[in-house]
């Protein structure tokens, strides 16, 4: 390896962090629906794209970027709600593989509506504070990289205060845990996974409105967002969110540095073939074990 | 494989044979008709693996994509004979389809769905990346027809290709038939009902899961080739994401838990879109409710629909 | 006589409850032989551990000699161990005659080509496991309506065609977890003569029952678990008189009827 390698790690390692923490992010989301009901959300890329769009013409319409946040997360929160309705609680009955099929059919309805709304190009948004570059180890360190790195590690934050000391938090937990148990002891397991829906959809959403000012996003973006959040889920063990976040990193570290040293063309491919490596040698992730991987605590 | 079957059977041959007298060769609606046959394909092997075995595969387009360009290549490449490229092409797929589904399969259904998503976009991704082998996002042409006897499946001469294409479908829906009414059909659908009882009572459940899976995915293949040295062009929309979710729509709206589901959603999916013009720009939006509607409202789909209401029909009748 | 199964020290955990506590047992070629115990004895999960449906964390299970630990289910039955499960798991998707067609899976061989093709005496094999499953109602005492869903026909229907679908695969050793329940008098009545009826057949019979006048009529020896740890085992009269064991058990079902000698 020559001298060029090195001086591009630092580089590598910004832009695969802040792509990683949308990575993370997206497997939380996975994590939230999946603990509480068992099904795996393939809409979840989706709420990401939403966020991102919903945050554009927030914008447009001249709307201030705090209230557009909070605003753009609030609808997009709403949406996931609305979709456990329609989609999953009408289906009382229904077998894991009818549910996965539903969230598949979901994914694409909401992708459709999109293309509808905001049509086929890309859209992109404003820096939250500038676009004057620091230096970081003679790397180009954005100031929205930090507003992504930041505001993901007070999301997770704020997520585990929230499982752990909140009456609500706890009670998704006891369903994750033991579902006919919590029912037993009174908890509403229907409504927490409505309540699921809505904070994987609210967390999608914040991902989506701080990539979207240094990723171009389009109505198509979803899937692979999905796929690349659930190669983080499994890497991290699915259900455990710690794990997530760290894996998060470590996949798109690896998509930087595979854009940058391998090829450009297979910068897409790299985290698929992780999620297939992972499959074949420790399904169960590197961080998750066999038996405990129900029990996290989000 | 049942009366029923037998007499279904028989209206579709008679159907196949009578529809280019109604259509009067028309070779635009021929051509729609060989797409709507080769899609059968796929649809058929796609409703054993989930209809019968459970499985959910989203990568059966990535499959379909394989056996393109795998026919594609070799015999424009490399010049091998179309037969035997089709027939290396199915092989090759069902390799890499075993390699997928024996560690997925052990585990539950989402990881198949999500394994089999990644699989079909890291080939559309190859099939892009290669510009120089594929020709990148355009794809490649000039694909040789398949012949038999020397008697050439010009694409030109569309009749004559749609009867080799309907023959086919004809004798994988027959085999499927018998392959449900047997003993492997029932450890599929035992699965379904209960893996645990299954495996407790001798079926090798991991066994049969990958067997379909990997019969399904050579299907998928058989189809892809067809499609190739039919349009005699492949390009990555053959492998996308899409077309594999619109694949399982086709299964969803046929009605999964029957093999002439796959069919009639095949062939319903197909024409449907060449009639309507706002499946031309709303696409995406329509199959996406056509699956939740039908998911919700219509599990079983419209053959499963059909079937029940024959069954009360039929109780009605005894019981006067 | 020859030990058919034998357990040793077989234990099992999930997470920090041990489920099965260092039971040895053994079971003898052509008996009866019943596990008691209270609910959450770890009765149901002893069968699991036989039929390989969960791993053992520790100790052995020895089947006709030899050692079977860490097989697979259907590796396990094709040796000969068949069963039925405490809640039903007929397949809700199948006729009862299907559900039977199953059991005579392992022991027919038609692969993928043979049954794409109906090839290859294909045909006679359906026949044979056809008549095979038909004869197996037959003996456990289903003769008609062969052709019908399980959710069409009454509870007692299900757990005979489970029984028949799991003497099916001809078994040398069958696992019956709780057949009776949910049963009415006359009906479990009729079951007893069933279970005596498949051991006269050559096949010998685990059961875990909860109706102890069932358990004492055909049991040739009982053994009792509680906590997952087995308290007692013999002859059905020893372990009536056991004091561990009425105190873990008999004394609520004394109690129990006790109560309802006063009512009734
Ligand atoms: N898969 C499992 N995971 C965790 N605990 C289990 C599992 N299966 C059984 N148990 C526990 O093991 C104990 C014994 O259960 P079981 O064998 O079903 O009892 P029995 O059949 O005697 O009523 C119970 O406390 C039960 O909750
Ligand atoms: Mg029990």
């Amino acid at each position: 390896m020559d001298i060029i390698f090195w001086e591009q790690i630092p580089q590598f390692l910004v832009t695969g962090i802040s792509i990683g923490c949308i990575y993370g992010m997206v497997a939380i989301g996975f994590n939230i629906i999946y603990n509480a009901t068992g099904i795996i959300n393939f809409a979840q890329g989706e709420f990401v794209m939403l966020g991102g769009m919903v945050m554009v013409s927030l914008t447009a319409a001249g709307i201030p970027l705090m209230l557009g946040f909070i605003l753009a997360i609030s609808i997009v929160a709403c949406i996931g709600g609305l979709f456990e309705r329609i989609a999953i609680y009408p289906m009382k009955d229904a077998g894991v593989l009818t549910l996965i099929i539903i969230t598949i059919g979901g994914s694409i309805v909401l992708k459709g509506i999109a293309m509808f709304i905001w049509g086929k190009e890309s859209h992109t948004l404003p820096h939250f504070s500038g676009e004057q570059p620091l230096s970081f180890l003679g790397a180009k360190l954005l100031p929205q990289h930090l507003w992504i790195l930041g505001i993901m590690l007070t999301t997770v934050l704020l997520l585990t205060l929230f499982f752990r000391y909140t009456i609500v938090g706890k009670a998704m937990r006891a369903c994750s845990a033991n579902r006919t148990a919590a029912k037993l002891v009174g908890i509403d397991v229907r409504k927490m996974v409505f309540l699921s829906f809505v904070l994987s959809a609210a967390i999608g959403a914040i991902a989506g409105v701080i990539i979207t000012p240094i990723a171009f996003i389009d109505y198509d973006r979803g899937f692979l967002l999905a796929l690349k959040g659930f190669s983080a889920a499994v890497l991290g063990g699915l259900g455990n969110s710690a794990g997530a976040v760290l894996a998060g990193f470590i996949i798109g570290i690896m998509e930087s540095m595979g854009a940058g040293l391998i090829s450009s063309a297979y910068k897409d491919a790299i985290a698929l073939i992780v999620l297939l490596v992972i499959l074949f040698v420790r399904p169960y992730g590197i961080l998750g074990n066999k038996e405990a991987m129900k029990h996290q605590a989000f | 494989m049942g009366a029923n079957n037998r007499i279904l059977l028989i209206v579709l041959v008679l159907t196949v044979i009578g529809l280019p007298m109604y259509l009067e060769t028309d070779s635009y609606w021929i051509t729609v008709f060989i797409i709507a046959g080769i899609y059968s394909i796929v649809a058929i092997g796609l409703s054993l693996l989930i209809g019968y075995a459970g499985q959910i595969s989203l990568g059966h387009g990535a499959f379909f994509g394989l056996g393109a360009y795998t026919s594609g290549l070799l015999t424009t490449k490399l010049a091998v004979n179309p037969w035997l490229a089709l027939g290396i092409a199915l092989l090759f797929t069902a390799s890499v389809a075993l390699l997928i589904g024996i560690p997925t399969l052990r585990l539950s259904g989402h990881y198949l769905a999500m394994a089999t998503l990644a699989i079909g976009e890291i080939i559309a991704i190859t099939a892009t990346a290669e510009v120089e082998l594929t020709g990148g996002s355009s794809g490649f042409g000039e694909i040789p027809a398949l012949s038999i006897c020397g008697f050439e499946l010009d694409p030109l001469m569309e009749l004559r290709y749609y009867g080799f294409v309907w023959t086919v479908v004809v004798i994988v829906l027959i085999l499927s038939l018998n392959l449900i009414h047997s003993r492997i059909g029932r450890a599929l659908r035992s699965i379904h009902g209960s893996e645990l009882a299954a495996n407790a009572m001798g079926v090798n459940t991991a066994y049969y899961k990958i067997q379909v899976f990997v019969l399904s995915a050579a299907l998928a293949s058989l189809a892809g080739s067809l499609y190739a040295h039919y349009v005699t062009f492949v390009s990555p929309t053959s492998c996308e994401i899409k077309f594999s979710v619109l694949l399982m729509v086709m299964v969803a709206v046929g009605g999964m838990k029957n093999v002439w589901g796959g069919l009639v959603g095949a062939v319903l999916l197909t024409i449907l879109p060449e009639h309507l013009t706002i499946f031309e720009d709303y696409d995406i939006l329509l199959y996406g409710l056509i699956l939740m509607g039908i998911m919700i409202f219509l599990r079983d789909g419209l053959v499963g629909a059909i079937a029940s209401m024959g069954h009360r029909i039929g109780k009605l009748a005894r019981a006067k | 006589m020859s030990e058919l199964l034998q357990l040793s020290n077989l234990t099992k955990r999930f997470g920090g409850l041990t489920a099965v506590s260092a039971v040895s047992l053994n079971v003898t070629t052509g008996q009866i032989k019943a596990v008691i115990g209270p609910n959450g004895a770890g009765k149901t999960t002893l069968f699991n551990l036989i039929s390989g449906v969960t791993p053992a964390s520790q100790g052995s299970i020895r089947f006709q000699e030899r050692s079977i630990n860490g097989q697979k289910p259907y590796a396990i039955a094709v040796l000969g161990v068949s069963r039925t499960f405490q809640t039903s798991l007929i397949f809700q998707n199948m006729s009862i005659l299907e559900n039977v067609m199953i059991g005579r899976h392992c022991r027919s061989r038609a692969g993928i080509l043979r049954s794409t093709l109906k090839l290859f005496g294909e045909r006679q094999e359906e026949r044979d496991i056809r008549g095979k499953a038909k004869q197996w109602l037959e003996f456990t005492g289903v003769t008609q309506k062969y052709d019908s869903l399980p959710g069409d026909l009454p509870f007692v229907i299900h757990r005979k065609v489970e029984i028949a679908r799991a003497l099916a695969t001809e078994p040398q050793l069958l696992l019956l977890d709780e057949p009776a329940a949910g049963l009415n008098i006359r009906e479990t009545e009729d079951m007893g003569a069933l279970i005596r009826k498949i051991r006269d057949h050559g096949v010998t019979v685990l059961i875990i029952e909860h109706d102890m006048s069932l358990i004492m009529e055909i049991s040739d020896e009982v053994c009792v678990l509680d906590f997952g740890v087995k308290i007692a085992e013999g002859l059905p009269k020893e372990v009536q008189q056991n004091d561990a064991v009425i105190a873990a058990y008999l004394g609520k079902e004394k109690k129990q009827r006790a109560a309802n000698h006063q009512s009734g």
